[in-house]
């Protein structure tokens, strides 16, 4: 994507991005109504959940849990008190008729998320975390003359994760968001998925003249439901922004959505956004003071992360940094990789195989739609066990393909499959040799033309022998062997 | 200790809680005669009373069946087999609750509140839903959107608010006790006017789980009964920690019926000179000064205390309470239940404002108002965040003065109980009759009233005591002592005699208006 110097010339982009995710809790941040996913609408729901007179929210601390996990992960301070607020605004996919969130005492402060740019490690500082419920779902093409509303999604848990106006172009607001979705994952605190809407992420963007103190107006960006929207829509604003300054006028300030289909930010109706959400202390909930040994205790059990893993992954493992990169921006995929690293001591070979055949499965089955392991159609042991056929000079590199094509439709062991198949390579040099005899003695017309000078029929040769012996010709010792008879 | 004697039903002086329990452990009567004795005067007096939203007959039968068969067992309880109203604020399960609002006309919860659960438990017999002002916005019960409940001393007057229809109910002789909610002086007020003796414990003591919000950090449930011994029964029974309710306080609840020794030496009481206004009623005044006079005499110190903050109580209050309503009372917009009015056609806007229009009244319509204002941007710093400052300030003054005295004697209202429609044309002068009463939910305290005299039209006077935050002991304790001293509470509205063979005792019908 872009790089921010060469492309807005004379413009500074500052952007600060807050993003909404949603906790992987079993139930709601208020309620004991489950918070999973997909169930038909309003089962999930209960007389707090809907909004009905006199009941009233309790705190599920695991998601408290979860979010000051969240916090300690990334550098912040917990002050000692935070505080519920009342965020009160009128729509019907909001029961109450206001949103518990937090407002002036957030639960937590400061902290900071590394963002590798093309000039270096940077440091993005997170102005603050804070707590809230999920609204519900208004559904408006179901019928012509209403509308229905879905409570299952009201009073999920939800952090909003703030940062300062420290990221300076497109590229690096998605470097953020990976960076931040592999933290929250590592935690184990949300799925991350974008178009799911469990990870959501709005933009404040604004420009200025590179090099002036004074920031520009700005337009806060929504409806970006994908990493890549992201990235297209920051930029997509950015230029619309330099355009206005330099055709001499000025940038309103606006919430504007992002409109995909025609690449372009559009704002947002007045109406919509004209609220004063009139906040105020939530009298229902006490203040929140986060007990400190309880905080020291999550803070000792916090998993590795994933910064600390890749520079592990290239210390241990002697990876490339790249290689690291790409296996710990998942945690289970770096999981995945360590596990196979686990039963066959190959780290660089069990990478690429990672990276290339495993991470395409994923992609192309749309795996990476669950953090789950257990699901993904090879076992990190049996990859372990193919590279090991591989390095044991028991099959070749190509017929690993061919195996593992078959691990992946009958979940099979490689071992079993190439016992099964008689896939093992042929490494004996006598019955090598008697295959390239064979082959030399029908094609006489052809070894002359090679030993006229025509060096490119060896590959002829080779696809030849493979041929007559089913692919599983020792490769190195075939082109040894096939090398010297040729040239006698 | 007040002698105990078993229920006589030709005799209302005798409709308390302690005798009927008496009457029930000893066999002497049953919880279905109770229910039907009580259920009968109900249906005779409700024209003319109207305490009552909703007289639950069939529960109050099933639940009469039930406690007789505990009782049958052998089994007992404070509250076994007692004939007791609600608030029609309590949510209940499968009975109407309605806030006297045609918002929430029809709805039926699918849960009961925290105190309606612990009083089913206990075996209470739910005769009724009591009347109210709407969403509990009021000092008179005249702001009920299904007419005004008469005060049974005086049908041509109000029994106060908002729990007016509790106390009336109580007074009428419709069922031995009730619950009330109290959020600036709720129950105190209609126990006074009324001349019956309610209390509002410390906010946090009973659980608000299932009670609809007014101002969810002022809002708190109490009873109502004849005598204070009453009160510290039904006390007992729902006070306690919900974990459902996250302000509930998870203290022990003590036996406060044990603990009504009839004892009030070396309790020091405290008078603040700024709770004897200008303008009260001398009648008041004077019956108020006797009372004091008389704790004296049972061994009690009476010393002067300030509560300086006092004059700015009424206006912290109606910043923050109405702040606070106007996001609670959100949730009735006419999307998940009770009242939806729009056009075919109409947009969701349109629906909102046509619901809201017609399904709150006035009183709530001007709070809702008042508090969408106080909490708008560009004014919270001088309204709302002002009024929390006062807040602050009030309670300060009471835990000083808790440094002098163990109870704070007080007036409950300037006046006895008014006409039907004085006040409702200047809602400035309504609010001016919980001036006493509002500091007390300001800083979270209980405050006890006892009936303490009648002024000169023979309307009951109240006497408030205010105890330290969980000092409900020493309030209802001194209140026993005092009733155990006085006959006060003994009295009875010639209206109670209904139907006992009296001839003055025929309630008058009274024309609402």
């Amino acid at each position: 994507m872009s790089d921010a110097k060469s492309d807005y010339g004379a413009y500074e982009p500052v952007i600060g991005l807050e993003v909404h995710a949603q906790l992987l809790t079993e139930s709601k941040l208020f309620c004991s109504c489950s918070s999973a996913f997909g169930a038909a609408p309003n089962a999930h729901t209960c007389p707090v959940c809907m909004g009905m007179p006199g009941v009233l929210p309790v705190l599920n601390r695991r998601a408290l849990e979860f979010a000051v996990r969240t916090a300690l992960a990334t550098g912040c301070t917990i002050p000692p008190v935070a505080r519920w607020a009342r965020k009160n605004y009128f729509y019907p996919d909001l029961p109450k008729g206001y949103q518990i969130s937090m407002y002036e005492a957030p639960l937590a402060v400061g902290g900071v998320v590394n963002v590798q740019t093309p000039d270096g490690a940077k440091h993005v500082r997170l102005t603050r975390i804070h707590m809230e419920e999920d609204a519900g779902k208004n559904i408006h093409d179901a019928h012509d003359d209403h509308s229905l509303v879905d409570l299952n999604r009201a009073g999920v848990p939800l952090l909003e994760i703030v940062s300062e106006p420290d990221i300076a172009s497109s590229a690096e607001a998605a470097a953020y968001l990976r960076n931040l979705r592999a933290i929250l994952q590592y935690l184990g605190v949300c799925d991350g998925n974008m178009e799911e809407g469990s990870m959501r992420c709005d933009a404040n963007v604004s420009v200025r003249k590179r090099g002036a103190d004074k920031l520009g107006t700005r337009a806060e960006i929504k409806n970006m439901n994908s990493f890549r929207n992201v990235e297209r829509a920051i930029d997509s604003e950015i230029r619309r922004q330099i355009a206005l300054l330099e055709s001499g006028s000025r940038v309103a300030q606006e919430t504007r959505l992002w409109d995909a289909e025609r690449g372009q930010t559009f704002p947002m109706r007045s109406k919509e956004e004209a609220n004063d959400y009139r906040y105020f202390p939530e009298p229902d909930l006490l203040p929140l003071r986060v007990d400190r040994t309880w905080i020291e205790e999550l803070r000792a059990q916090l998993p590795e992360l994933p910064e600390a893993r890749r520079a592990r992954f290239v210390a241990q493992y002697g990876l490339p940094a790249y290689d690291a990169e790409v296996l710990t921006a998942r945690r289970d995929v770096a999981d995945y990789f360590e596990a196979a690293v686990a039963a066959h001591a190959n780290p660089k070979a069990l990478s690429n195989w990672v990276m290339g055949d495993i991470l395409r499965l994923v992609r192309e089955r749309k795996l990476d739609e669950q953090l789950v392991i257990e699901k993904w159609p090879v076992q990190p042991a049996d990859l372990g066990a193919l590279v090991a056929l591989i390095d044991d000079q028991t099959i070749s590199g190509k017929i690993a393909k061919t195996v593992f094509d078959e691990m992946v439709e009958t979940g099979a062991a490689p071992g079993t499959i190439v016992e099964r198949r008689g896939l093992t390579q042929l490494t004996d040099d006598a019955a090598i040799a008697a295959a390239i005899d064979g082959v030399i003695a029908q094609n006489a017309s052809k070894v002359e033309e090679y030993r006229a000078g025509k060096d490119r029929l060896f590959g002829f040769f080779v696809g030849q022998v493979m041929k007559v012996t089913g692919g599983k010709a020792n490769p190195q010792k075939l082109n040894e062997i096939l090398r010297a008879k040729l040239s006698a | 200790m007040n002698e105990v004697r078993s229920i006589d039903l030709s005799e209302p002086s005798s409709w308390t809680v302690a005798a009927a329990r008496r009457a029930l452990d000893r066999h002497e009567t049953s919880a279905l005669e109770l229910a039907r004795f009580f259920l009968g005067r109900s249906a005779r007096l409700e024209p003319s009373v109207h305490a009552l939203l909703a007289v639950t007959t069939e529960r109050a039968l099933a639940d009469a069946d039930a406690a007789d068969r505990r009782l049958g067992a052998g089994e007992s309880g404070p509250l076994l087999g007692i004939p007791i109203v609600l608030k029609d604020i309590f949510a209940t399960r499968g009975i109407a609750t309605t806030c006297a609002s045609r918002i929430l006309e029809g709805f039926v919860p699918p849960y009961d509140s925290d105190a309606a659960e612990r009083l089913q438990r206990a075996g209470a017999v739910l005769i009724g839903k009591a009347n109210m002002d709407e969403f509990a916005m009021g000092s008179s019960t005249e702001n009920s959107a299904f007419g005004v409940t008469h005060n049974p001393w005086d049908l041509a007057r109000v029994p106060g608010g908002s729990s007016g229809g509790s106390a009336a109910a109580v007074a009428a002789g419709e069922c031995l006790a009730s619950l009330g909610t109290d959020t600036g002086g709720s129950i105190r007020l209609p126990a006074s006017y009324c001349g019956i003796s309610g209390i509002k414990p410390t906010y946090g003591r009973v659980s608000r789980f299932g009670v609809v919000a007014y101002a969810s950090s002022l809002d708190q449930v109490g009873p109502f009964a004849w005598t204070v011994r009453d009160l510290a029964t039904v006390l007992g029974v729902v006070a306690g920690h919900d974990p459902r309710d996250s302000t509930s306080v998870p203290r022990p609840v003590p036996d406060y019926a044990s603990g009504l020794t009839g004892d009030v030496k070396g309790l020091r009481i405290g008078v603040p000179q700024e709770y004897f206004v200008k303008g009260m009623a001398p009648d008041v005044e004077r019956a108020v000064r006797v009372t004091i006079d008389q704790l004296a005499s049972l061994g009690a110190t009476v010393v002067e205390v300030s509560l300086p903050h006092t004059e700015y109580a009424v206006a912290a209050y109606y910043l923050i309470a109405t702040a606070e309503a106007s996001s609670n009372l959100a949730r009735y917009d006419g999307v998940k239940y009770g009242l939806r009015r729009e056009e075919r056609g109409g947009n969701l806007l349109e629906m909102y404002r046509k619901t809201r229009d017609g399904g709150f009244g006035a009183e709530v319509k001007r709070r809702i108002m008042l508090g969408t204002y106080a909490l708008s941007a560009g004014y919270y710093d001088a309204y709302y965040l002002k009024a929390q400052k006062v807040r602050t300030l009030i309670r300060r003054d009471f835990l000083a003065a808790f440094e002098r005295c163990d109870l704070i004697a007080t007036p409950t209202a300037p006046t006895t109980a008014f006409r039907l429609g004085e006040k409702t044309a200047d809602p400035l002068e309504m609010y001016l009759s919980d001036i006493f009463t509002i500091s007390v939910n300001l800083a979270g305290l209980p405050g006890l009233v006892v009936p303490c005299g009648f002024d000169a039209q023979d309307l009951p006077i109240g006497l408030q005591l205010i105890a330290p935050p969980f000092g409900e002991e020493v309030a209802l304790r001194a209140g026993d002592a005092y009733q155990g001293a006085t006959a006060w509470h003994l009295r009875r509205p010639r209206l109670a005699s209904a139907g006992l063979g009296e001839a003055d005792g025929e309630p008058r019908r009274v024309n609402s208006r």
